[in-house]
């Protein structure tokens, strides 16, 4: 606690620099989950092979991934940015896809009927319905982005594992204690953000 | 100008042996409701989902208005055309005022004549105005059918496909519902098509009932024409042809009355429980059985227009079996 408050400015910084590194990585995730989505939803047979390769993608460690990325883009931000957005893929994706495939079909049809064109079925009705379970799905991605964050320090990422490391390599149990404090704080905030987004976008559908 | 025509309109589904819809042709006039009559997989449904292209037809036209519904654009046709259907499809995010305003928003509107819409429709529909801001989830299944009855009504369309609209509800809301639509009608004479699989709905709402088997239009009558000549037995039999109640539950008093083989009684004698002249002769039936002999006084607006006996009724069912047997 001490070194919390002794260092508020060193660890703030280190804070930024997750929070950035979070922030950044699911915004790029975002903007490639949300057309591959679409996709998937619009074309069932590409489904099962899209989201196979996203399951075996997820199931490589991320110290591994992060290691076997130093060739092809050094050390630093890019290779843990590339990291964090092949993770947080799988639950976007999977999470959005059911989301829309799940929606009533008769509401779909209701749709159609009224005189919406595709895309202003996907505005009006798809994503609205599918967006408590898009949200879900981002809540679980943010959580381990910011865990998977911190191992990112091992390349020079920055963020607060830096103060993991070095607390290790130093053996200074403040340090250790004041990283992971802070990465949880960051977690613990995040989470019950999301969880209240969550719950605004579930309006009217469990009344 | 004839509101729809169908030209050997066929859906062949793929895979499937006989097609759905198999060469039909009929025409509808501006203001009729039609009901489209059959059991399931007769191909009811798949001809009205080809009216607004949900389903595409595989060969024959239609023309709505006299335009091939081919020349126009898919959206621009479905949104000129109301559609209900049972399950109400109402979207559960939206609020009741922006469920009703869909149309109208994609079409374009201001908002000051959407929001003025929103409040003629609920009060059309029967629904109070502070229902706006509810979500469908807080409404009772008959409430939601009325919002989707409003959100097909939203832009005015001169014609409404209805499917099962009121199938999943209860007989007494049903029958309610029933009653409203054909006051809303009465209002504001839209084309209807409207599919049921129960005959008495049938019987109930349309102007003329098109009879569907095997994908094709057995017979296409009013409801009294379909009970009194039926033109097959698949007919007689779904309409309960030979049950004189429900023949009798489609004749209006003020019919019998100028029943011209019989004079009008003028008899002065007061009676407890007129009859009107727009009740059925059911429900006279069932009175005059207690009353007996002297009949019964009907009145309109205050004042006796008549006397109906059990002679009356016995004319006008003859003159349907008569209808009947010259076939």
């Amino acid at each position: 606690m001490t070194y919390l408050i002794q260092n508020w400015r060193s660890v703030g910084s280190l804070l930024g620099e997750h929070l950035w590194l979070t922030l950044s990585a699911l915004a790029i995730a975002l903007v490639i989950a949300v057309p591959t989505s679409i996709l998937l939803v619009r074309v069932p047979r590409l489904r099962g092979p899209v989201l196979g390769l996203l399951g075996i993608l997820y199931t490589i460690p991320s110290l591994s991934l992060l290691v076997l990325l130093i060739p092809l883009l050094g050390l630093g931000y890019w290779p843990a940015v590339v990291t964090l957005v092949i993770y947080a893929q799988l639950v976007l994706v999977r999470n959005l896809v059911v989301g829309m495939t799940e929606i009533d079909a008769a509401i779909l049809e209701a749709a159609n009927g009224m005189g919406m064109n595709g895309w202003q079925r996907l505005i009006i009705v798809e994503f609205p319905l599918a967006l408590p379970l898009m949200l879900a799905g981002l809540r679980i991605a943010t959580l381990s982005t910011i865990g998977i964050a911190t191992i990112a320090a091992f390349i020079n990422a920055g963020g607060l594992g830096v103060l993991l490391f070095d607390g290790v390599r130093s053996s200074n149990q403040e340090k250790i204690v004041a990283g992971a404090l802070a990465v949880s704080l960051l977690a613990f905030g995040a989470n019950a953000l999301l969880r209240q987004a969550e719950r605004w976008s579930r309006r009217g559908l469990d009344a | 100008m004839s509101m729809l025509v169908a030209d050997e309109l066929t859906k062949q589904f793929p895979g499937e042996s006989q097609p759905a819809v198999d060469a039909v042709s009929f025409t509808v006039e501006p203001g009729e409701f039609i009901v489209l009559l059959g059991p399931s997989g007769c191909g009811k449904t798949t001809l009205l989902k080809m009216i607004n292209r949900l389903y595409e037809p595989t060969s024959g036209r239609f023309f709505i208005e006299g335009v091939d519904a081919r020349d126009m654009p898919v959206t621009a046709l479905r949104r000129r055309i109301g559609y209900a259907i049972q399950q109400t499809g109402l979207f559960p995010h939206l609020r009741i005022a922006q469920n009703i305003a869909v149309v109208p928003r994609l079409l374009g509107w201001s908002n000051d004549r959407i929001e003025a819409r929103i409040d003629a429709l609920l009060d059309l529909v029967g629904l109070p105005r502070e229902f706006r801001q509810r979500y469908p989830r807080q409404l009772s299944g008959g409430q939601q059918q009325r919002v989707g009855l409003a959100r097909a009504l939203a832009a005015d369309p001169a014609m409404m496909l209805m499917d099962e609209p009121f199938g999943a509800l209860d007989a007494i809301t049903r029958t309610r519902l029933q009653d409203e639509l054909m006051a809303i009608q009465r209002k504001l004479h839209k084309t209807i098509l409207f599919v049921t699989h129960d005959i008495e709905e049938a019987l109930r709402l349309a102007d003329r009932v098109m009879v569907m088997k095997d994908g094709r239009i057995i017979q296409f009558a009013p409801p009294l024409m379909l009970l009194a000549q039926p033109e097959d037995p698949f007919v007689a039999e779904l309409t309960g042809a030979s049950d004189l109640l429900r023949q009798l539950s489609l004749i209006t008093v003020e019919r019998a009355l100028a029943h011209p083989g019989l004079q009008p009684s003028t008899d002065e004698t007061a009676d407890l429980t007129p009859l009107h002249p727009q009740d059925d002769l059911r429900l006279a039936l069932t009175r005059l059985l207690s009353v007996g002999d002297e009949g019964l006084v009907v009145v309109e607006d205050g004042r006796m227009c008549g006397r109906l006996t059990l002679n009356h009724l016995q004319a006008v069912l003859r003159d349907t079996a008569l209808l009947g047997a010259q076939r």
